[in-house]
């Protein structure tokens, strides 16, 4: 029965995700190009070069294109997730605090989430054209969209503005399972604002925070459109892996590209890996029970 | 779940009248600090889009003369943009549809029945929704060449099952949790079958569900940009995230930044018009993955 019901799901994903990724670790094992063999023929197909795009990334022609993509992606990621957490955080403390409104904040903070990141891309350039907005707020010539630091600032403010909100939605609705009568008890002995948010806040939505962080963290490795619409492609210095990987591809270089996507995925699943490992993020959850409001197993992690 | 107002707070700190004022006065402060963050650039972009060609670079609030000129521009015959509309409409709908359909059943199963391997199985449709766009693109990219699909809805359509379906099903699931199971019990009791029982009772309860979870799936796949634009290069095929991104306008020497800001802001008004109607439904879709 059960097998029944979800066969049809497990056969499209096996379609759309396993073939893609046994046919990727496939691909990357070949080379796309035509030239002549040993004997003069002209070959043009897919020749076996075993692991030589993957030497070719991590030692070869493309590995100085591929180290600063890894960089470029890992940056973006890093220091994008860590501003969007400290945001969002401050304004599910701020929603939550907000009797009047809270219909007008809900769907204010939904607007960056809606936008199409590609337009979300173009609406920035437009802001940071080099006689746009902010140049004229700032009264200062910065060319944004160029290349250099300036456009990776460029890539992470677009990028923060339209997730940290995100971050907020599922931090304020881990808030507001936390029980009234647990601040009740802190004021009664005396902790300030700042203590009742390290030691009870805090603590308590961290479980909901860190699958914000971790959904945050892979889908910012990912990171495509925005870059490609705000600067453009083939810009290095907001060349993430997977506008290399799909620069390869238009390219027809489907070897090279393929190896690139397998990397991308490696390096995806080890940052879930490690992410869940260390801090323990429980994506599945408890995956019987439904917990009522108020009482949720998280109250365990309460003691310090 | 959750539900936003369902948790007013009373005055967490602060005493006295000059207390409170101050409490308060912080209050708006943080609602208008956040409201300025979400929407200015938003306002910016419709700002923009109602300037005249002539004065896109003004920074005055409101624009001095009021024109729909860069909308005209937007759709002007040689950028296909309402066509590209149409498409968008047509990939995310079958896109959500689709998903839709086959996460219902998925959905039951993991909810209802007991099987082994049942968190496993959710692990692995969980995990699908973290693969990035691109290593789905590169060999679904050559596989579509082979078999003639590049430049077809189908070439937009199945590789986006690849985020919706793990989406859906996820969604679905957590909701369908929600729901008692002793309804479904008590018919079954009363001698309907279990498909019985699961049209009649379960389905209609899991309504609201169902189009949370496809508000959600249509944005997403609305929203979807590397595998449109892998999969087709004829205009007439491409969607508007795509289309828009390729706007270059009649002139050389500039951008059209006022079309691109016009088509942006009416590429993006559905979306805000489902966010004003379905605010809380969103807002609970979004968090009850996060928060079980």
């Amino acid at each position: 029965m059960a097998t029944l019901l979800l066969s049809p799901t497990f056969i499209v994903l096996a379609l759309v995700i396993l073939y893609p990724l046994l046919s990727a670790f496939h691909q990357s094992l070949y080379a796309s190009e035509s030239g002549l063999d040993a004997n003069g023929f002209v070959v043009d197909g897919d020749v076996f070069v075993g692991l030589h795009n993957y030497l070719s990334i991590f030692t070869g022609a493309d590995a100085s294109r591929f180290y600063n993509a890894l960089g470029n992606t890992s940056f973006f990621t890093f220091v994008s997730v860590a501003l969007e957490t400290v945001i969002g955080v401050a304004f599910a403390v701020a929603m939550n605090r907000a009797f009047k409104g809270r219909a007008f904040l809900r769907a204010t903070i939904l607007v960056p989430w809606a936008i199409p990141t590609a337009v979300s891309g173009l609406l920035w350039r437009w802001i940071f054209q080099s006689n746009g907005i902010v140049n004229d707020l700032i009264n200062h010539q910065v060319l944004w969209t160029a290349e250099g630091f300036a456009s990776q600032v460029a890539v992470i403010t677009a990028e923060v503005w339209k997730t940290a909100p995100f971050i907020g939605l599922l931090v304020l609705a881990g808030m507001q399972m936390i029980p009234e009568e647990v601040y009740e008890a802190a004021k009664l002995d005396g902790a300030g604002w700042w203590r009742q948010f390290g030691s009870i806040t805090l603590p308590l939505v961290r479980p909901a925070l860190l699958v914000a962080i971790l959904f945050r963290l892979l889908d910012a490795l990912r990171m495509f459109d925005l870059p490609f619409v705000l600067i453009g492609p083939r810009k290095s210095s907001v060349e993430t892996l997977s506008i290399l990987a799909w620069d390869e591809s238009n390219q027809l270089h489907y070897g090279a590209a393929s190896a690139f996507s397998i990397v991308l995925l490696l390096y995806v699943a080890l940052i879930a890996f490690v992410f869940i490992k260390l801090l323990g993020a429980d994506i599945i959850g408890d995956s019987s029970t439904t917990t009522p409001r108020g009482s949720r197993p998280a109250g365990k992690k309460v003691a310090r | 779940m959750t539900s936003v107002s369902a948790a007013v707070r009373t005055t967490p700190r602060g005493r006295g009248r000059w207390g409170s004022s101050v409490n308060a006065a912080t209050r708006y402060v943080g609602v208008a600090v956040i409201a300025v963050y979400c929407l200015a650039p938003f306002y910016w972009m419709l700002v923009s889009s109602f300037r005249r060609s002539s004065d896109i670079f003004e920074t005055s609030l409101l624009p001095t003369t009021w024109s729909f000129e860069s909308y005209a521009q937007a759709f002007d015959s040689s950028t296909m943009f309402g066509r590209a509309l149409l498409n968008s409409l047509i990939v995310a709908s079958i896109t959500t549809v689709l998903a839709l359909a086959l996460g219902i059943f998925a959905a039951y199963a993991i909810s209802r029945l007991n099987f082994r391997f049942k968190s496993a199985i959710l692990a692995v449709i969980i995990a699908t929704s973290m693969f990035p766009g691109i290593s789905v693109v590169v060999p679904l990219l050559r596989l579509f060449s082979d078999i003639g699909w590049i430049n077809t809805y189908q070439a937009m359509i199945v590789p986006s099952l690849s985020f919706a379906i793990p989406l859906a099903v996820w969604n679905l699931t957590t909701f369908m949790k929600q729901l008692p199971f002793e309804l479904e019990q008590a018919a079954m009791i009363d001698g309907c079958t279990k498909w019985q029982a699961f049209r009649m009772i379960l389905l209609p309860l899991a309504a609201p569900g169902v189009f949370t979870t496809a508000i959600l799936t249509f944005i997403h796949s609305w929203n979807e940009f590397i595998i449109a634009l892998s999969m087709v290069n004829n205009p007439s095929i491409q969607t508007a995230t795509v289309a828009i991104s390729k706007f270059t306008g009649a002139s050389d020497f500039q951008a059209p930044y006022g079309a691109q800001m016009a088509a942006g802001v009416v590429v993006t008004i559905p979306l805000v018009i489902m966010i004003l109607l379905f605010q809380r439904r969103i807002v609970d879709g979004l968090t009850s993955g996060a928060n079980k």
